[in-house]
């Protein structure tokens, strides 16, 4: 009898003691887009498996995300376990020692099935200091009915020239239809984004070797003045405050022939409860002048774990499942596989049902591919990042710099006047920041 | 004819009353709209003003997202809170600058409003490692303590401007008539601040609801209010203006039903002494 109670006493306190597991609460700091609110739906499979774990989130939108985790981070105030940042960030942030390098995710993790190119662009000295949640690039989205009308046929790696010509012909404004929409929105991740990555592609550089300025350069006198002559002939009106969204929803209207931009569009624009254009939609390679670079970016939000972070392992045990191939596969039963987040595995586009629910798989990777964060463009650059340098003062710059040519689209100043104006503003930043003497 | 005349002038004079409030009231109104369109009727060009398909799932998916009542509850108390202790400092404050000025009155209500001069990001790393040793990142306490320095100068210079409105006449022949220090307070003073007060509170308690800079960047989650609530709406790529609108609908409801309930007051406090 004594026995019996002792066991029942021992099964009592071990059912009281069971639920009372140390519990570890991890804060992620997030962006708000598509990828990371499903995320945050399926964080219960997650807590699920690690009951000693749980998440909360706190997302916000991208620019206040990076105000808020930076001054974080900076002054080491410990409020985020994860954080979500981009290429831009981390090799910034890794050299200063503010990221804990990503060693143990796992055997399972198979490190090696991540794109390099995207891989490459979260490590530094081949560490991984961020892993990649989704990756884009940018490519050309374009109508192909409004081509076959007119008689033309995108190649799968455009040059400016046929591109220019092609937005010309297909411009009808009377109909209320554009050849092109582009970027025009100043900020050194809206229009700057696009005409970086646009200058790389006409040979274009930041600074050269020496972190002198270039925009006194032939080459960007060359982007600059084929943009803005594209934009004023064949662009839709009031392109200087257009972004994203705005360039968005004009494609899916129907108003633009072509639209190059980030290549997590072409889910929306190929989604009929979202787009009147849905079943007509083609992509390719954003374009070059033959010079042996594309006018393409590349980006990948990814999470990372801050230095001086107390819950190391169970961050590390989160990144592990969300940027897993099992996470994929997750969205996948759940939501379909055009919901899987892109452009981080090799894995996904060897996948045929992947690649049957995402017309745009292929030229989603070919593009990834073609950006090499490294060489950014012709020439060698002191810099790593393809549509951005990452330097700290970029931000600033790019901002400042990006303005002046928005000024230029809206035909406020000239391209001379904006290419002089961006070159001084950089020249002071640049010897202020200590990079020129 | 004159008569005629004046009834045209009142006709014409109210429609434009109302087209100017009707355009002052226009984002608000629009902001509702769309939070009742789907986000792709949201984006359309172009806009439909009342012919759409009418939804509430906007406010399903937020309710889902993210705990409206949880930020609700902090901005109520971060906002109450810290208009509250301001106005226990500023009242003492501005009455004895109001009553008894010296030399140096008019300097020191300068100095005070020296610190809303430097915008704020200007000292953002050093408040935050000042709350990060104290402890006070992402507390109520916090946030409370921050948005009461920041506007009490706010707060001291209304009430100043009320209280010197009072005539001190009416204080002496208070005084003459024998009433003590706190008689003349309650009696005498306090029925003639009320519209002051009560504008002085309602206008802050607006200003520290709607301030984006510091609780947005010294709150995580517990101390998080709806500012950070309708930052996490917002995106530079995808569409989010339904939802945004459902956000910024269900933040501003609190303060626009106790803004529409004391505009008597608030008008009054704000128009006080203005016509003598």
């Amino acid at each position: 009898m004594k026995n019996v109670l002792c066991a029942v006493a021992g099964a009592a306190a071990l059912l009281i003691s069971a639920p009372s597991i140390a519990q570890t609460t991890l804060t992620v700091a997030t962006v708000n887009n598509g990828d990371m609110i499903r995320m945050q739906g399926l964080t219960s499979e997650f807590t699920a498996k690690n009951p000693d774990i749980s998440v909360k989130w706190v997302t916000l939108e991208e620019n206040v995300l990076r105000q808020r985790v930076t001054t974080d981070i900076a002054t080491k105030g410990g409020q985020f376990d994860v954080l979500t940042i981009g290429t831009y960030e981390v090799p910034i942030w890794a050299k200063k020692s503010w990221l804990v390098p990503l060693d143990k995710l796992g055997a399972d993790y198979d490190v090696n099935d991540l794109l390099p190119k995207i891989r490459d662009a979260v490590s530094v000295d081949g560490k991984l200091y961020a892993a990649p949640f989704y990756g884009e690039s940018s490519m050309v989205m374009y109508r192909t009915d409004l081509f076959d009308k007119a008689g033309l046929k995108m190649p799968d790696s455009p040059t400016w020239d046929f591109v220019v010509d092609a937005a010309k012909k297909l411009t009808d404004k009377s109909a209320g239809v554009y050849g092109i929409c582009l970027r025009g929105k100043a900020g050194w991740g809206e229009n700057m984004a696009f005409l970086t990555a646009m200058a790389n592609s006409f040979g274009a550089r930041w600074f050269d070797e020496k972190w002198e300025p270039q925009f006194n350069s032939p080459e960007w006198k060359k982007t600059l003045t084929t943009y803005v002559d594209l934009m004023k002939q064949a662009g839709p009106p009031g392109a200087s405050s257009n972004g994203f969204n705005e360039n968005l929803a004009l494609f899916n209207a129907g108003k633009c022939a072509m639209w190059i931009d980030a290549t997590v569009a072409a889910s929306f624009v190929t989604n009929p409860a979202q787009s009147t254009v849905a079943g007509n939609v083609g992509f390719a390679l954003a374009p070059n002048t033959g010079l042996g670079k594309n006018a393409n970016w590349l980006w990948a939000w990814s999470l990372a774990i801050p230095a001086g972070s107390k819950k190391v392992d169970a961050a590390e045990k989160f990144i592990a499942w969300a940027t897993s191939k099992d996470y994929s596969k997750l969205v996948a039963s759940r939501e379909g596989w055009s919901n899987v987040p892109p452009g981080t595995r090799a894995s996904l586009y060897q996948n045929p049902e992947y690649l049957k629910a995402a017309p745009f798989a292929k030229m989603t990777l070919a593009s990834i591919d073609a950006a090499d964060p490294s060489h950014p463009t012709v020439k060698p650059v002191p810099y790593v990042g393809v549509q951005y340098a990452a330097i700290p003062e970029f931000q600033g710059i790019g901002t400042q710099v990006g303005q002046q040519f928005s000024a230029a689209l809206s035909g406020s100043t000239t391209v001379d006047a904006a290419l002089s104006a961006a070159q001084s503003a950089t020249e002071r930043e640049m010897k202020r920041a200590g990079y020129v003497k | 004819m004159a008569r005629m005349v004046t009834t045209r002038n009142k006709v014409i004079s109210t429609a434009a009353a109302w087209l100017v409030g009707f355009l002052i009231f226009f984002p608000i109104l629009w902001m509702v709209l769309a939070s009742f369109k789907t986000e792709l009727e949201a984006f359309a060009i172009p806009p439909s003003f009342l012919f759409f398909h009418w939804t509430t799932e906007n406010y399903v998916t937020v309710q889902e997202r993210s705990d409206y009542f949880h930020h609700a509850l902090n901005s109520i108390i971060i906002a109450g809170g810290s208009t509250l202790i301001a106005m226990l400092i500023a009242i003492p404050a501005a009455w004895s600058m109001a009553f008894s000025p010296t030399k140096r009155t008019k300097d020191v209500l300068l100095w005070m409003l020296s610190t809303k001069m430097m915008p704020p990001v200007g000292v953002l790393v050093p408040i935050y490692l000042i709350f990060r040793t104290v402890g006070l990142l992402d507390t109520r306490t916090g946030l409370v303590f921050i948005l009461c320095l920041g506007n009490l100068p706010i707060v001291i210079w209304m009430l100043f401007t009320y209280f010197k409105e009072i005539p001190k006449d009416i204080l002496e022949a208070a005084r003459m008539d024998g009433a003590t220090i706190g008689r003349e307070l309650i009696y005498v003073l306090t029925p003639m601040a009320v519209p002051g007060l009560a504008s002085t509170l309602l206008l802050n308690l607006i200003l520290a609801w709607n301030e984006a800079f510091w609780t947005l960047n010294l709150s995580t989650l517990e101390a998080a209010p709806l500012t950070v609530f309708i930052a996490s709406y917002s995106s530079p790529e995808g569409l989010f203006w339904a939802k945004l609108s459902a956000a910024s609908t269900l933040a501003i409801a609190p303060i626009l039903v106790l803004g529409w309930f004391s505009q008597r007051q608030l008008v009054r406090g704000l128009t006080f002494g203005a016509v003598k």
